[in-house]
């Protein structure tokens, strides 16, 4: 594990070394340094959790979690909006110093609530009654994350609630019944669409027969949600409309919302098999490709390196992301497993999320790519989380089970 | 019941596995799409993005004269254009270089215009900027972000206005003419022929324009422009060889009386070439370089005195007594008469023709004249009587197969169609079928009447009189016009020679005996337009050697009444090209009034008898 991290680190470094090199003059000439000295950081807390027990990890959690939650609403009150989209209050500073993004923390903070939460049952929860406490703890960050407003980050904790549920081993209909409020919201862009997935829901409902009370519940949630989709919508920032819509034809506005899609599919389609060459994209150099040295970073990947090198990091990327699930089943312990787990989908969310976008697959939400994209917050909270899965993957070995 | 029995992780685990190389490999598929499938589609996205065809001007092709030397040419210009990110920086840029430039804050908003339309090209603000000007700034850059210094190749006429007429001038494709695609392979700043030799050969002269490539960022601003791509050279314009003598045009303007009006042609009648076109008064082309001053234009077209007329083939005269040679020559194809036939009534100062009295020039009549000393002392009473015998339905026909009523179809635009009428039914519907006589014929006779030509339809003729062969193609500057009939006059060699002979007399002895030239056998025939709006025009129409012309010269001076020289003028002309430069530095010319003064037409209309060159007196 500890190889195809400093894999993907050394990569993700270079990458954005080359992100900096451009003919036009731009900000990101020198971030890859300042980015070494956060790695220099992260290393040291990274050997320093991998020391910490498990057991104290725990019992420092609801501290965290508080104190991410209290973060959070520093940033809601003073917050500065000195990130990428406009209006977006995600970033806490003092004395007009920015000193980093607390909601990445959270999502550590959010993921040690909850497994220390689900550890602490006697069995997975089997009603949705029994779900209300884990929804609590994650909905909290939710709503303070998705009000700053960063709503990449706060699908995260959307990701992470159910890949952990899953893991305690809540039930997959359970989990459908959870999520069905979010689906049909999905759903409701067209009435067939919406008219068919409430006609399946009912009949789920009836096959599954939960109490009585649940079911009507479920059921007039999604039909409430249906209903309420549009005022949603409406409410939904402006720019947050136009990255759905130019996401399902970027070439509405190819100017202003889609100029970011199409020049980063332009820069990787470019880049053809082998790719153009370390520092060699023509899409970046000129300042086509937008905010390369962040969300983009990955369209660098993909123009410079070809198909080739996005081919061997997202197998680098399986191969982590793999170890990890890996070193999660070979725990004995709940707790730990539950975090590692929680990580897994952490890393996942960010990895699918910016790849996908930048290759149009998936709406443009301004979450970065673990160990590429620059910015410290980030880089340090995936250090962290590496140091805990270092310190469970000992704590296994050191056990003498698994394989 | 443990519900992390390692049993039911490793089946979650299968799952999540599943789940995470399903997520990775769906994102490698829109990968492989992206960069092999549909690599070729964004390579050329990205190339389009990355480079900016620039266009490399072509010159425009030289125009030369018979002997190769330069009439028009292009020397390096400068252009000063700007290119700015936003309407409000051009603005502020445009007040910047202002005073450095010396610019006229009233083309601002023009200037914004084409910015809009175009803001990521620069927009260019000056024209022909000199060279100190240019200096000034690039010394000043960085002041002027986004200054960019074209060259431009300027067209530039040597000669001025020396031969202004024939070849034309050009400007500036319009935004009209860009949009609507007439001119191939335009851009703009394209340099496009407005008129004379420029307008006909404006596709041969313009060559095709060649291409270049510069690296350019997001915003437009050019990163890199060498060896970026590679582009395509230039195709120059091809040189045009006219058939101009530029030597011979000049005599022609410093001969030409100072501040007269009028036309001057010689045309080789064995080629059909033009060697010299003249009509004064001139402008100068190079006015029209980098966008005529408004003023400037405005005075050249409302100017009374026409300059941008080329009064060669725009502007038509009564022929007057040069005229007499198309009847005789009709008459004689005709057998209608012989060189020394006569008249029945001799010539006593006028001819009595039912009610009304025609006047000879010469008041005490030439007496019993044959048609040689007719066209020697330009009798007008025996042409009248010619006329009438050959009468006006044949001189009508007759004279239109001659090509009278025709343009010559010389390769410059805007020719003017000469007049003649072309048949009685003229005059059935100008003045009603009753309402004229057949004594019009006898104003058409003498060159007067309805009848106006161009100076370079007079020289056609006398070409066709002058030709050893009586066929000459029709007069031109560069190529053989084609699609243009070659005139052709229908008459033996014997007879033309008859004619010649008796043109030489004029000058030998007859109305032009005063413009003689010692040892060289000049013929030709003096002539006075009648003008109802002033003073009378005087024409001289000449050929020489007269045994075998070499060279035919028409001249018309306008309102030359008094102090004007046309015969000697014209046989001064004809010197300097026969016998070269040294023959001609005679001194002042001897200042000569054409004494064949034709009589005014006889009225011979009733009612509003104002045709085109009569005149009541």
């Amino acid at each position: 594990m500890l190889a195809t991290s400093a894999a993907l680190l050394a990569m993700g470094i270079a990458v954005l070394y080359s992100a900096g090199q451009t003919d036009v003059p731009t900000a990101a000439g020198h971030l890859w340094e300042r980015q070494l000295t956060f790695l220099g950081v992260g290393a040291v807390l990274a050997f320093l959790v991998s020391r910490m027990s498990l057991r104290l990890l725990e019992w420092l959690t609801p501290a965290a979690y508080v104190l991410g939650l209290v973060l959070l609403l520093l940033t809601l009150i003073v917050g500065t909006g000195a990130g990428t989209a406009a209006g977006a209050r995600s970033w806490l500073a003092i004395g007009g110093t920015r000193i980093g993004q607390p909601s990445e923390l959270v999502k550590l903070a959010v993921v040690l609530m909850l497994a220390r939460h689900l550890a602490g049952r006697r069995g997975p929860p089997t009603t949705l009654w029994q779900l209300v406490p884990a929804g609590l703890i994650v909905g909290v960050a939710f709503v303070l994350v998705g009000l700053q407003p960063d709503l990449g980050s706060a699908l995260v904790f959307i990701s992470v609630l159910f890949a952990m549920l899953f893991w305690a081993g809540v039930s997959p209909w359970l989990l459908l019944f959870l999520a069905s409020p979010l689906l049909s919201l999905l759903f409701a862009f067209s009435t067939l669409s919406w008219g068919i997935w409430i006609a399946v829901l009912t009949a789920v409902l009836f096959w599954q027969r939960p109490y009585v009370l649940e079911g009507l519940t479920v059921w007039l949630t999604n039909v409430g949600m249906g209903i309420m989709a549009l005022t949603l919508w409406n409410r939904l920032a402006p720019y947050q409309q136009n990255r759905v819509l130019s996401f399902l034809n970027p070439e509405v506005d190819p100017r202003a919302t889609g100029w970011h899609i199409i020049q980063s599919k332009v820069a990787i389609g470019s880049g053809g098999l082998l790719g153009k060459g370390f520092t060699q994209g023509t899409q970046k150099r000129l300042a086509f490709l937008p905010e390369q040295a962040t969300d983009f970073i990955y369209s660098v990947v993909g123009e410079e390196f070809g198909f080739l090198g996005v081919f061997l990091s997202l197998l680098l990327f399986g191969l982590l992301l793999g170890t990890m699930v890996n070193i999660a089943r070979r725990s004995r312990d709940p707790f730990s497993s539950l975090v590692i787990f929680g990580i897994v989908g952490v890393f996942f969310t960010h990895v699918v999320e910016n790849i996908a976008m930048t290759v149009g697959m998936m709406p443009i939400t301004g979450i970065p790519l673990p160990f590429f994209s620059y910015g410290g917050s980030f880089l340090l909270t995936c250090c962290i989380a590496l140091g805990i899965v270092l310190r469970v993957a000992q704590d296994a070995g050191r056990a003498g089970y698994g394989d | 019941m443990n519900w992390f029995h390692p049993h039911l992780v490793a089946r979650r685990a299968g799952v999540a596995r599943l789940v995470i190389w399903a997520g990775l490999g769906l994102v490698l598929v829109a990968f492989f799409r992206a960069q092999v499938l549909s690599a070729g589609r964004y390579q050329l996205a990205s190339e389009q993005n990355r480079l900016r065809a620039v266009p490399i001007p072509a010159p425009r092709g030289l125009i030369v004269d018979r002997n190769g030397e330069v009439l028009a040419e292009n020397e390096p210009g400068y252009a000063v254009a700007l290119i700015a990110a936003t309407e409000d920086s051009l603005v502020a840029l445009l007040t910047r270089i202002q005073p450095m430039l010396g610019l006229d804050p009233a083309s601002f908003p023009d200037i914004r215009a084409r910015y809009r339309r175009r803001p990521s090209e620069p927009v260019v603000v000056q024209h022909d900027v000199p060279f100190e000007a240019v200096s000034a700034l690039e010394e000043r850059r960085v002041l002027v972000p986004g200054l960019v210094i074209q060259t431009t190749p300027k067209r530039r006429y040597s000669f001025g206005s020396l031969a202004a007429h024939a070849l034309g001038y050009v400007s500036e494709i319009t935004e009209e003419e860009l949009a609507s695609g007439t001119v191939a392979g335009a851009r703009p700043g394209t340099l496009v022929g407005r008129d004379g030799i420029e307008r006909t050969y404006d596709d041969r002269l313009r060559g095709r324009d060649g291409v270049r490539f510069v690296e350019v960022d997001a915003l437009g601003r050019t990163v890199r422009d060498q060896d970026v791509a590679p582009g395509l050279p230039p195709a120059p314009g091809a040189t045009i060889r006219t058939s101009i003598d530029i030597a011979l045009q000049r005599f022609v303007a410093e001969t030409f009386p100072a501040g007269r009006r009028g036309a001057v042609v010689v045309l080789d009648p064995r080629t059909g070439e033009l060697l010299t076109l003249f009509s004064a008064p001139a402008y100068d082309p190079n006015a029209f370089i980098g966008g005529i001053d408004p003023d400037v234009w405005q005075e050249l077209r409302r100017s009374t005195e026409h300059p941008l007329i080329n009064r060669t083939i725009q502007a038509a005269y009564p022929p007057a007594s040069p005229w007499k040679l198309v009847v005789a020559a009709i008459a004689l194809e005709r057998g209608a008469v012989r060189l020394h036939d006569h008249m029945p009534s001799p010539c006593r100062g006028g001819l009595q023709y039912y009610s009304r009295y025609f006047r000879c020039w010469s008041v005490e009549g030439h007496g019993d004249v044959d048609l040689f000393d007719a066209i020697r002392f330009s009798c007008d009473v025996y042409f009248y009587q010619l006329g009438l015998r050959l009468g006006l339905e044949t001189l009508l026909q007759e004279a239109g197969a001659l090509g009278m009523h025709q343009a010559v179809g010389i390769d410059l635009p805007n020719e003017r169609t000469s007049f003649f009428p072309p048949s009685t039914e003229y005059y059935n519907r100008r003045y009603g079928p009753r309402g004229w006589t057949p004594a019009v014929t006898l104003n058409l006779a003498i060159g007067q009447g309805e009848n106006v030509q161009t100076p370079l339809n007079m020289a056609y003729f006398y070409a066709l009189l002058a030709s050893s062969t009586g066929r000459v193609p029709p007069p031109h500057l560069v190529d053989v016009p084609s699609g243009v009939p070659v005139r052709e006059l229908r008459l033996t060699e014997a007879l033309r020679a008859d004619l010649r002979m008796a043109l030489l007399a004029v000058v030998e002895s007859g109305t032009a005996v005063a413009s003689r030239v010692a040892d060289l056998h000049i013929a030709g025939k003096t002539g006075t337009a009648q003008n109802p709006q002033g003073a009378d025009h005087g024409w001289f129409v000449a050929f020489a050697p007269a045994e075998a012309p070499e060279v035919v010269v028409a001249a018309i001076v306008e309102f030359a009444e008094h102090g004007s020289s046309v015969a000697p003028m014209v046989t001064r002309i004809i010197a300097r090209h026969l016998r070269g430069v040294e023959a001609s530095d005679w001194g002042v010319p001897r200042l000569l009034v054409p004494d064949d003064s034709a009589p005014g037409s006889v009225p011979i209309i009733p009612g509003n008898p104002t045709g085109a060159g009569t005149r009541t007196r």
